[in-house]
């Protein structure tokens, strides 16, 4: 019975379409989290001057501080942003999908 | 002010992190001095004790199959999981050991914050979801989901084994290190009462155990840093830039704490630890085993969501932790600093003040000695036990997943070919948690004076070569075969154990061969050896035509529909 359902949903345009849309959105975000993260070690690597530069004129507060903290809530948000989307959105058209497939 | 000795203790830290990369991961904290007996700090840790071991016994109660001894029937919310990975992976090193290198060096100790980091969202983009519905105990279960089970789970449970080890070592020594300035007591000790505990705790109250004990350490844990933070952020008035400037006034170093200093020392070590930070973390069993204690795909997500929140939160906390220590610290150096002796008087500098060594018990008691400045001396005991609590529920955390890959995947599948009942896996996996308890415990005395600063960064190379690659393509990639992940998966293994061997933290530091000799010279393995694994695994699948690859292939698109939309994966309810 369970091969039935399987090959009813692989048959489901919807399925391919969640497929599809899903992946396209992860690694969107993977590239985004790699481009940021690398961005920042390679900053390290090759402007350490830059990153120690004063944010103001007279504050001992560096660039790199915030911008390290921001790397640090960028990959919280970036994260929970994910899984919002993927327990609503995408968990809805997968329940579609199950749905159709085991009425049928 | 600060000596010579400071100033080599701050040396030999860098070169730890500038070879090993480890200090924050694993418990390397070097070799510590005793300290005197603290019975409030033993008390505290007593206590935590006698709740943990009351949890237990509640959890035995629960742990009748093979699945409550996993997975803690599957009953874990996303919320708790969460918690308890967040405990898994917030190590006692990754609190003292990033204050301290805060403590030391400022800027850096963010570096490496972030590196740990930065896994958790890839794990989130790409397993979570998929290891929920193809998993049930273990990592295996998904990697050989559709391929020949006995030479994958022999892999697979060889690269559990084998980074459960090594992380485990760093642990026991870190615990016995711990025991002696914490509580003043011998690390022979610590290394039984860690073994002892955390043998009850896995083998009475299997998962259900180990992840409460793990989530009541990551609350207090997270409460104690937060206190830390905030009585060091209310003396500056809620102004970030004002406790930086008081650091850079009293640190020796001034200024250069504000900008990265030696700690990245070439972009292709750079790049290659960044690597496995960011893919390591999404190889460590115990790591992925969290994933099975949910009921849903939807519950692992949320998981990683508040796993991801509670981690960072932490290590924005240890940032502010290290810099209070600088400031709070040098006020008070009678009671934080070693004097620095010459012929039985204390030096005297040319400024005329006094002149102080390191910080008392080694430069990981930063944020220690923090506590009691912010806290007085009962507050120092509540953070001394959560710190000796954080090792035992991690050592905990190992077992079990060490346990289950010996159980589940060889014992069950390999040698029973799959018909092994519950009652028999159950009883092979506590027989193997005694052993694992034991062998903990002389591997603990083992290496007691051994340099094992390497050993973390090892587990995190091999995470990621060996076990990640297996497991990412045999998910994502449907002409993967049976030959060419086993393959790839041992190229990945041997490729990063070796090139660890001669790059200089074991060459040099542990071998004592002579300094500049390392014949492999960047700071991890993992930008080649992962690369290797996922080739080798990539052209060895192309070239497998026999029947057994066609017949997976053609399993792919099955595998698929259930890891994409959770149909058919057990429900992980074990009742």
């Amino acid at each position: 019975m369970n091969d039935d359902i399987v090959a009813r949903i692989e048959a489901n345009p919807k399925y391919h379409e969640l497929v599809r849309k899903r992946s396209a959105y992860s690694i969107t975000m993977s590239i985004l989290m790699i481009i940021v993260y690398y961005g920042y070690i390679l900053l390290i690597a090759f402007n350490k001057e830059w990153l120690g530069t004063p944010i103001a004129p007279g504050v001992v507060t560096t660039i790199g501080i915030p911008l390290g903290v921001g790397v640090i809530i960028f990959t919280i948000v970036i994260t929970n942003i994910y899984v919002r989307k993927a327990n609503t959105e995408f968990d809805d058209m997968s329940a579609e999908v199950i749905r159709e497939a085991s009425k049928k | 002010m600060i000596s010579k000795s400071t100033r080599n203790l701050i040396g030999l830290t860098l070169g730890l992190l500038a070879t090993g990369g480890v200090l924050a991961a694993g418990a390397d904290l070097g070799n510590t001095t005793k300290q005197a007996t603290n019975w409030v700090a033993i008390a505290m840790f007593a206590i935590f004790v006698l709740i943990t071991l009351g949890i237990t016994k509640w959890a035995a109660a629960r742990t009748k199959s093979a699945a409550d001894f996993y997975t803690a029937g599957g009953g874990i919310t996303g919320f708790q999981n969460g918690l308890a990975i967040a405990g898994d992976y917030m190590s006692a090193a990754s609190f003292l050991g990033i204050s301290g290198l805060v403590f030391a060096n400022g800027f850096d100790g963010l570096i490496f914050s972030i590196g740990w980091l930065v896994g958790w969202p890839v794990i989130t983009f790409l397993m979570a979801e998929r290891l929920r519905n193809l998993g049930k105990f273990t990592f295996a279960d998904v990697a050989a989901y559709r391929f020949s089970q006995t030479p994958m789970r022999s892999f697979a449970a060889t690269g559990s084994l084998v980074v459960v080890a090594f992380y485990m070592i760093a642990q026991m020594v870190g615990a016995g290190q711990l025991i002696k300035v914490l509580f003043g007591m011998e690390y022979i000790y610590a290394v039984v009462i860690v073994g002892v505990l955390m043998m009850c705790y896995v083998l009475f109250g299997g998962m259900t155990a180990t992840t409460w004990v793990q989530i009541i350490k990551a609350i207090m844990l997270l409460t104690g840093a937060t206190f830390m933070a905030l009585a060091v952020l209310w003396q500056f008035g809620f102004n970030p830039n004002a406790l930086f400037a008081k650091a850079v006034e009293v640190h020796p170093k001034h200024l250069a704490i504000m900008s990265p200093g030696a700690l990245i020392k070439d972009p292709v070590s750079a790049i290659s630890v960044g690597m496995a930070l960011m893919f390591g973390t999404a190889g460590l069993p115990h790591i992925l085993m969290r994933f099975f204690t949910v009921p849903s795909a939807k519950e692992a997500r949320k998981s990683v969501g508040w796993a991801t929140t509670w981690i960072g939160y932490f290590y924005i906390l240890t940032f502010i932790i290290g810099f209070g220590a600088i400031v709070m610290l040098t006020q008070n150096p009678e009671a934080y600093y070693v004097p620095k002796m010459v012929d039985g008087v204390q030096a005297v500098g040319a400024d005329g003040k006094l002149v102080w060594d390191g910080l008392k018990g080694g430069g990981n008691m930063a944020a220690i000695h923090l506590a009691n400045a912010v806290g007085g001396n009962v507050f120092l005991g509540f953070i001394s036990a959560v710190a000796f609590a954080t090792i035992l529920a991690v050592v905990a955390g190992l077992t079990l997943s060490g346990a289950s890959a010996v159980s589940h995947d060889l014992y069950a599948t390999v040698f029973k070919h799959g018909n092994a009942d519950s009652a028999s896996e159950l009883r092979v996996s506590k027989i193997t948690t005694v052993c694992l308890g034991i062998v903990a415990v002389f591997l603990g005395i083992a290496f007691e004076k051994e340099n094992v600063a390497y050993m973390v960064m090892l587990a995190f190379a091999i995470a990621c070569s060996a076990n990640f690659p297996v497991l990412f393509m045999s998910v994502l990639w449907k002409d993967c075969t049976t030959k060419g992940a086993v393959a790839g998966g041992i190229v990945g293994l041997l490729a990063s154990v070796v090139l660890t061997i001669l790059s200089a933290s074991v060459w040099e530091a542990v071998l004592k061969n002579p300094k500049g000799s390392a014949l492999f010279p960047y700071s991890s393995p993992a930008l080649f050896s992962m690369t290797a694994a996922f080739l080798v695994i990539y052209l060895v699948s192309k070239m497998d035509n026999s029947k057994q690859a066609q017949l997976e292939r053609s399993l792919y698109p099955a595998q698929k529909v259930r890891s994409e939309t959770g149909v058919g994966s057990s429900s992980a309810s074990g009742h």
